[in-house]
């Protein structure tokens, strides 16, 4: 080997590496796209509402219970298109809170690990089936349904619309609490059943606890999800401004206004038109609450384990 | 000690959590009979070469069929690049304990959970109305490269961080600069993942509705799209039908359903042959 | 004394080089080095020489492996990680401020404890570091010289194509052997390289240290002692000791030849160590 020419060696670059500062500055460029995104939808949301609120007072708009921007006086009051929101939410959370978890803890305790093989790819399907075909459902076969075992339902109802997306949310909450059901250590599972408990005691009294923060994590991003889902809604509980917490009424959500009136020829710079941008922003500060909130439980779990 | 004693509550708590798994199946099952009676009638090769039409009977899906297909092959070539690139980032440049790279995490993870409907509203203001493209079909793709982006960053992070740092390490002792190591070792074997992830995104990002109704796909469109004109996706005419009353376009909406889940279950098929044809075991 | 008779090689130094008679490749000053402020080693003061084989012996965590890789500046990819005091190589300072770490790393070699073939084929791993450093003339011989050299061409010259990953544990590490000869460095760096190897491996392993050294410097860390009774020329015991204020760090107590370090060592501490009183 001819070390003898590397006695003095040159330690120094041959040439300056300005490649790799190249790379680097485009792979940050790339990563600035997500920045730019949330950039851009709290401006796209901010300004318009801020023009909105100019006309509109806060107060009105947060306690008024007529939603009638279009008519002739407009008012515009937020009130019915929330109560829309939080009652389809409810009901989906009823279907997918209890059931989402119930087979979670399956699935984690007591399914083979064959049979949860081929159980969670088939809970996958369901969660990636697209939401517009879940809202032609509601309409068209679970409002018959309703109505065939005695409930009488309008045919837009926010019941159809909220059981049908506690279906749909279910593989979040089950996805999310099974993962940290499973990430809970062997070790805390046998040393109860070392002391002679039973596979019931232990799921809930050991197993679920240890667990909680992933779990409610899955339950507040499936109440996010509820109150941020749009096509359902859109299309099985009508869009009829109600306020009322009666679910076989028609009732309008705060996404359904948002998707039915951005899609119409509203002038653009119009009060109508701005308030997409009022009911957007209200929309977009519950979300993002409840995600931060989300991210910081699943932050906290990670930890424990991981 | 009292003999053993039939274990009746934990037995009635393992029947309560089989009904949960049943409520989810159930309703899927009768959601794809359902879909399969109504759709059968219509499905045949005219829906897919014709344009829609007040006459049900005269109704197809074409230019929404061939819009969707255009949306997906745009999604994947805007997604992947900016995706794989910030994971890239994230995973092996920034330096984890500087405030604005754990900010830039944090919201990845946020947008990611963001109401699709609100993209659609960033959609209209800036890019349909401020940069005046216009309702077209690159707008709609634009927008879904916004709203899918997230679940293609946190994917391709996950094949990063799989790569097993032993790698790495013998790279770089090798005298390989940081993107050599990423360039020739980390990325390829991390591939299989990123490309199991980016078509998984995909699929989510061709059942999306919301957005596309607020940037104005809903316009009765009856002619092949191009680039940069007028438009609607198979997600939006099934909304369309499914909004009329007509017992016939409920049908078509049908069809249209079956058109869609069977686009999906292939991509998610292929996804998945690919994650196990090539996914290492480290 | 010892209690155990340690194997004596006729290869291994006799004698330790008197100053200026052997060239010296590491002049190591006082070496500090520290992660997050936490200190790993302090104050290590000794030289190492030209085609010799030198042993790093000690307790774990008395910071063997830190100490080697500050010599191929693989600390640097560790955030929080400090070095200070002084590094010579062949009298230029490793940490200076143009120095580039590819270069250094091109001329010091490192094979890891456990090993790590990269994903692909045999000829592939070898040819990677040529690749990547740009010396892609007659990379098939280059190729061929270094499994020859890592005595691992016989085993493997039919299937260069197949995956790296298919060898034994032994021939991997060979392998890992041959890919860093493959750059043509100065010195070899050897983090325990055959700790997770069988018995009949690791003796390959040392008998190629014996022939490696006449062209190349190696470094090695190793935790058994007979191990570097049968390789290393000399051999440097580092131990962990507390400092004011309770922090652990690991210092050189001793450094000589191995025959001394092991039959006569002037400190007490290596004695305890090599007679197995603790470590």
């Amino acid at each position: 080997m001819s070390t003898a020419e590397l006695s003095a060696p040159a330690l120094r670059a041959s040439r300056r590496r300005y490649g790799e500062d190249v790379i680097k500055g485009l792979l940050a460029l790339c990563a600035l796209v997500s920045v730019a995104t949330t950039v851009g939808i709290v401006v796209a949301l901010l300004f318009p509402a801020l023009e909105f609120f100019r006309e509109v007072s806060l107060v009105d708009f947060l306690t008024g219970k007529t939603w009638a921007p279009l008519f002739e006086p407009a008012e515009f009051g937020v009130l019915p298109l929330l109560a829309g929101t939080l009652v389809v939410t409810f009901w989906a959370c009823l279907v997918a809170i209890p059931f989402g978890l119930g087979a979670a803890i399956y699935l984690s305790e007591y399914a083979r690990p064959r049979t949860r093989s081929f159980l969670k790819p088939l809970l996958e399907v369901l969660a990636g089936i697209p939401t517009v075909v879940f809202g032609y459902f509601a309409l068209t076969f679970v409002t018959q349904l309703l109505r065939d075992i005695g409930i009488q339902v309008d045919i837009f109802n926010a019941l159809s619309a909220g059981l049908v997306m506690g279906v749909m949310l279910m593989p979040t909450v089950a996805s999310l609490s099974e993962d940290a059901m499973v990430a809970v250590p062997r070790e805390l599972r046998d040393g109860a059943y070392a002391l002679g408990s039973r596979k019931l005691q232990v799921s809930t009294r050991i197993v679920v606890p240890a667990a909680i923060s992933g779990i409610v994590a899955s339950f507040v991003l499936a109440i996010s999800r509820a109150v941020g889902e749009t096509m359902i809604v859109l299309i099985a509980a009508g869009q009829q401004p109600n306020l009322t917490f009666d679910p076989r009424r028609a009732m309008e959500t705060m996404t359904a206004f948002i998707g039915a009136t951005g899609n119409g020829d509203v002038p653009t710079g119009s009060i109508e038109y701005k308030t997409i941008f009022a009911v957007g922003l209200t929309l977009f500060v519950m979300t993002l609450v409840m995600n931060l909130f989300a991210i910081r439980l699943v932050r906290r779990f990670r930890e424990v384990y991981e | 000690m009292k003999g053993r004693s039939r274990d009746v509550r934990g037995a009635i708590f393992r029947l309560a959590l089989l009904v949960s798994l049943a409520v989810a199946f159930v309703t899927l099952g009768a959601l794809l009979v359902d879909v399969a009676g109504k759709g059968f009638e219509f499905l045949d090769p005219f829906f897919f070469t014709h344009p829609p039409s007040t006459d049900p009977h005269q109704a197809g899906a074409r230019p929404a069929i061939l819009a969707t297909l255009y949306i997906g092959v745009l999604l994947l070539l805007f997604t992947v690049p900016v995706g794989v690139g910030t994971a890239i980032y994230l995973e092996e440049y920034a330096d984890k304990n500087r405030w604005y790279n754990r900010l830039l995490e944090v919201n990845i993870q946020n947008l990611a959970a963001v109401p699709s409907i609100v993209y659609g509203i960033l959609g209209l203001a800036f890019i349909v109305r401020g940069l005046g493209l216009g309702r077209v079909v690159l707008a709609g793709a634009l927008i879904l490269t916004l709203l899918v982006l997230p679940t293609v960053i946190i994917a391709a992070r996950e094949a990063i961080r799989a790569v097993p740092d032993s790698i790495r390490q013998a790279a770089f002792a090798l005298g390989a600069t940081r993107w050599q190591v990423i360039a020739r070792q980390v990325l390829p074997a991390a591939i299989p993942g990123i490309a199991t992830g980016s078509i998984l995104a995909l699929s989510r990002g061709i059942g999306e509705t919301a957005p596309l109704i607020m940037i104005g796909a809903l316009t009765y469109v009856a002619f092949d799209p191009s680039l940069l004109g007028p438009f609607t996706v198979l997600p939006v005419q099934i909304y369309n039908w499914t909004s009329q009353p007509q017992e016939d376009f409920v049908k078509l909406a049908a069809t249209g359903i079956i058109v869609l889940l069977g686009m999906l279950l292939t991509l998610n098929a292929f996804a998945i042959w690919l994650r196990n044809r090539y996914e290492r075991r480290w | 004394m010892v209690s155990a008779a340690p194997i004596h090689i006729e290869a291994l130094a006799a004698e330790r080089p008197e100053p200026g008679t052997r060239e010296v490749v590491f002049d190591i000053g006082d070496l500090t080095v520290s992660y997050d402020g936490n200190p790993a080693i302090k104050g290590a003061t000794f030289e190492v020489y030209r085609n010799f084989v030198t042993a790093i012996i000690g307790p774990s965590g008395c910071g063997k492996s830190t100490f080697i890789r500050c010599l191929n500046r693989m600390n640097d990819l560790i955030q929080g990680a400090g070095v200070e005091g002084r590094i010579l190589y062949h009298g230029q300072d490793l940490y200076g401020r143009d120095v580039d770490p590819v270069e250094v790393r091109r001329r010091i070699g490192m094979v890891f404890q456990k090993p790590n073939p990269f994903p692909k084929s045999i000829h592939d791993n070898v040819a990677f570091g040529p690749r990547v450093l740009g010396m892609t003339s007659d990379l098939d011989a280059r190729v061929e010289v270094a499994l020859k050299q890592a005595a691992l061409w016989e085993e493997v010259k039919d299937r260069l194509k197949k995956s790296a990953l298919s060898l034994s544990g032994g021939q991997q590490q060979r392998l890992c052997i041959a890919r860093c000869l493959a750059v043509e460095p100065d010195v070899i760096l050897m983090d325990e390289p055959a700790s997770a190897l069988d018995p009949i491996a690791t003796t390959r392993i040392e008998d190629l240290m014996h022939e490696l050294k006449k062209d190349y410097t190696i470094v090695i860390v190793t935790h058994n002692m007979q191990q570097a009774a049968r390789v290393a020329d000399m051999t440097a015991f580092f131990n962990i000791e507390k400092g004011e204020e309770g922090e652990r760090a690991g210092i050189l107590v001793e450094y000589d030849i191995t025959s001394k370090i092991f039959t006569q060592p002037s400190d007490k501490r290596t004695e305890d160590y090599v007679t197995g009183r603790f470590g």
